[in-house]
């Protein structure tokens, strides 16, 4: 579409516990990149996954969404932006379809049909009713994914997403990805799994200071 | 499909606070036994005066007001401690954080939710409680209006300290050390004006101050309580 | 920009430009506390009411005065890291707590030891020194929370959040304990209201008060360059301070 970088992250820098995490960090994301963050435990990719989605604000530097400054445009940020934590942020005393209104309501509007014909898309059919905290880890998991199904924000920042996920799922999740980008999403994340993404996966290493 | 959106959510307002409002009290009826706990925390404080002070019908008729406001005081704050800490360690509070929509909204709708499922019921437990303290009809009644005023404000003054403390170790205590400092002005004038009532002051003016500390909590405390989750998300 | 400047320069800056301050302040302090103190104590007459046991407003007094205003600049700092994201406003804040609780005990203290020659009893739940026990629950909760919190960024702001809501709070508690204490005890003698005060008493009374401020100050940057020591201690300019042995500045 345009040159312009989606995200625009400026020398960021952040340190926890008096040890620096990454200082001086710079990057540009564009409109339909996946990017993956990698690096060794500890090295802050959840922490550094938390600064980009707004969450955490114990950072210094300046990141820019679509030109403009996330600290102070945030409403505007947060409408464009889905974030998956390791916490899949699933209430275990509500139902998978309960929970996905709840997290629904405040953002996009979603019928009924919609947000079950998004739980079947992650295989949980015939569970809609059922209190989560009945349901397994894996399917727990699968609740929060559901949200991937329902949502139209163009950045995807996803912390582990395939944890406790089985092979079906993780395979399922890859496709919906690379279709996501096919069509001009873009998404960041943090894996242990190899992606089986093709080719279009950019990797930002941490723990190295290096910048592929 | 993918295109950046310039305008807000697209849910309104009011739909979010509702939401909200609707999906706390539909958790609090799931878990109806945790409902019942700062009630009964409730009785048993106030019966502890007449054993541990003195059963004396006097004594009782003037310390009374003052007893049910200290009790319900600490019922609430005792209730506050889980506020947001379930939506916190389950990562919906996350999800909240990162919602388009402002945050004091969501702040508001979970506090009214906690005030229905706490201050609420103290409340109408309230006059059971003057009766076994020997309090007047009189007195019930400016006891009963003075908690319907004061509860919201310990509820939403609390709700500062919840979120201040909700991703700490130490939670529940600190939570009474930030906050019960706070609660003093709604105590003076909530026992207060019970007093008043029995010398047979009017008690309007003091009730509209209440009135008054209950507009400025209302106004002010969400939006403490919202700055406040954001810093304890960053930790 | 200017906020980016601001983070930049300013704990170095104020490390620097405080050092210099500091002797000045400690000596002005240190003079105007010997004089007013010898004044107040050996030379100012004794109130034809109370004798000479009201010579404790002189430190009672500044002790009160401190205690408040440091709250108030507790607050406003914290509003100033909070809004301008400025570090120096958190590691004041951090620095001044305990002593503003200091002070708020020490008025506290000699309210009580007041208390006994002209009530009879070391405590009196007098307005003044009850809005005084608050303020001090008010630091303790300030100080409980900056020591909860391990990330030293998170609890600045955190305590700042908590010393704005507490400032808005005095007022309301000041007024309802003024209201409550009418209610309780009509009419009782009141600390430090004095109609009016003999030229002899003031005067001295406001070399203290100074005084105070100016022990205030030096305590505050004292405080102030070990929480920027603390915590700049991985930038090159502190590493360099250390090597030399601090005598660069």
């Amino acid at each position: 579409m345009n040159d312009k970088p989606l995200i625009e992250a400026k020398s960021l820098f952040c340190e926890r516990d008096d040890r620096v995490l990454f200082e001086s960090l710079s990057f540009d994301i564009h409109a339909g990149e996946m990017v993956q963050i990698e690096g060794p435990n500890g090295s802050g990719k959840t922490t550094l996954l938390r600064i980009l989605s707004g969450l955490s604000e114990a950072y210094e530097g300046e990141i820019y969404f679509n030109g403009e400054d996330i600290a102070s445009a945030r409403a505007e940020y947060f409408s464009n932006l889905l974030y998956l934590g390791h916490k899949p942020g699933v209430k275990a005393v509500l139902t998978p379809v309960e929970n996905l209104v709840s997290y629904t309501a405040c953002r996009v509007n979603r019928s009924g049909a919609e947000i079950e014909a998004a739980l079947a898309k992650v295989g949980l059919n015939g569970y809609e009713d059922v209190p989560c905290h009945s349901l397994s880890a894996g399917q727990h998991r699968r609740v929060a994914l559901a949200r991937l199904y329902l949502s139209d924000a163009p950045l995807w920042i996803l912390d582990e997403a395939f944890t406790a996920i089985d092979k079906a799922g993780v395979k399922t999740l890859e496709q919906l990805m690379a279709q996501r980008v096919a069509e001009g999403g873009t998404i960041i994340l943090t894996t242990h799994h190899e992606l089986s993404v093709g080719g279009g996966l950019r990797k930002i290493t941490l723990g190295t200071g290096a910048i592929a | 499909m993918t295109v950046i959106k310039k305008s807000g959510p697209d849910a309104g307002m009011i739909a979010t606070l509702i939401a909200v409002l609707k999906r706390d009290l539909t958790i609090a009826y799931r878990r109806k036994q945790d409902l019942a706990n700062p009630l009964v925390f409730f009785i048993i404080a106030v019966s502890l005066f007449p054993l541990g002070v003195s059963p004396d019908k006097s004594f009782l008729q003037e310390a009374g007001a003052g007893v049910v406001w200290v009790a319900a005081l600490l019922a609430t704050l005792l209730s506050l401690d889980g506020l947001f800490k379930s939506d916190f360690d389950d990562g919906s509070l996350e999800q909240y954080v990162l919602c388009p929509q402002p945050l004091f909204l969501v702040v508001l709708g979970k506090v009214i939710a906690h005030w229905l499922v706490t201050g609420l019921p103290l409340l109408l437990l309230s006059p059971v409680l003057g009766v076994m303290m020997f309090l007047s009809g009189e007195q019930i009644k400016v006891l009963f209006v003075t908690l319907l005023l004061g509860t919201p404000v310990l509820s939403l003054l609390g709700a500062i300290g919840a979120a201040l403390t909700v991703g700490l170790r130490s939670g529940g205590v600190l939570i009474s050390l930030l906050i019960l400092p706070l609660y003093i002005p709604v105590l003076i004038f909530g026992t207060g004006t019970v007093n008043a009532a029995v010398s047979g002051v009017s008690t309007l003016g003091f009730l509209s101050i209440l009135g008054a500390m209950l507009a400025l909590a209302l106004a002010l405390s969400p939006i403490a309580t919202a700055a406040a989750l954001r810093i304890s998300m960053s930790n | 920009m200017w906020s980016f400047f601001h983070k930049l320069g300013s704990p170095r800056w104020f490390y620097d430009i405080g050092g210099k301050w500091l002797p000045w302040f400690a000596l002005a302090a240190g003079i105007l506390l010997v004089t007013g103190a010898v004044w107040g104590l050996l030379y100012a007459p004794a109130d034809y009411l109370q004798g000479n046991s009201y010579r404790i407003i002189f430190v009672h007094v500044p002790a009160a005065f401190l205690a408040q205003s440091i709250f108030m600049m507790m607050a406003v700092s914290g509003a100033v890291g909070l809004i301008w994201k400025m570090k120096l406003a958190d590691m004041f804040l951090k620095a001044v707590a305990p002593v503003g609780a200091s002070f708020t005990f020490l008025a506290l203290f000699t309210g009580a030891v007041w208390g006994k020659p002209t009530w009879g009893t070391w405590w009196v739940w007098d307005a003044r020194l009850t809005s005084m026990l608050i303020l001090l629950f008010l630091y303790f909760g300030v100080m409980a929370l900056q020591a909860a919190i391990e990330d030293a960024n998170v609890a600045a702001k955190a305590c700042a959040v908590l010393a704005l809501v507490g400032l808005v709070n005095i007022p309301i508690i000041k007024y309802s304990v003024d209201w409550w204490n009418t209610l309780h005890q009509p009419a009782s003698l009141k600390l430090t209201e004095k109609p009016t005060m003999h030229p002899d008493m003031l005067i001295p009374l406001l070399i203290m008060i100074v005084g105070f401020y100016c022990f205030f100050a030096a305590i505050s940057i004292m405080r102030t360059r070990n929480e920027i020591l603390e915590r700049e201690k991985r930038t090159a300019w502190v590493k360099a301070l250390v090597q030399t042995g601090g005598r660069n500045a």
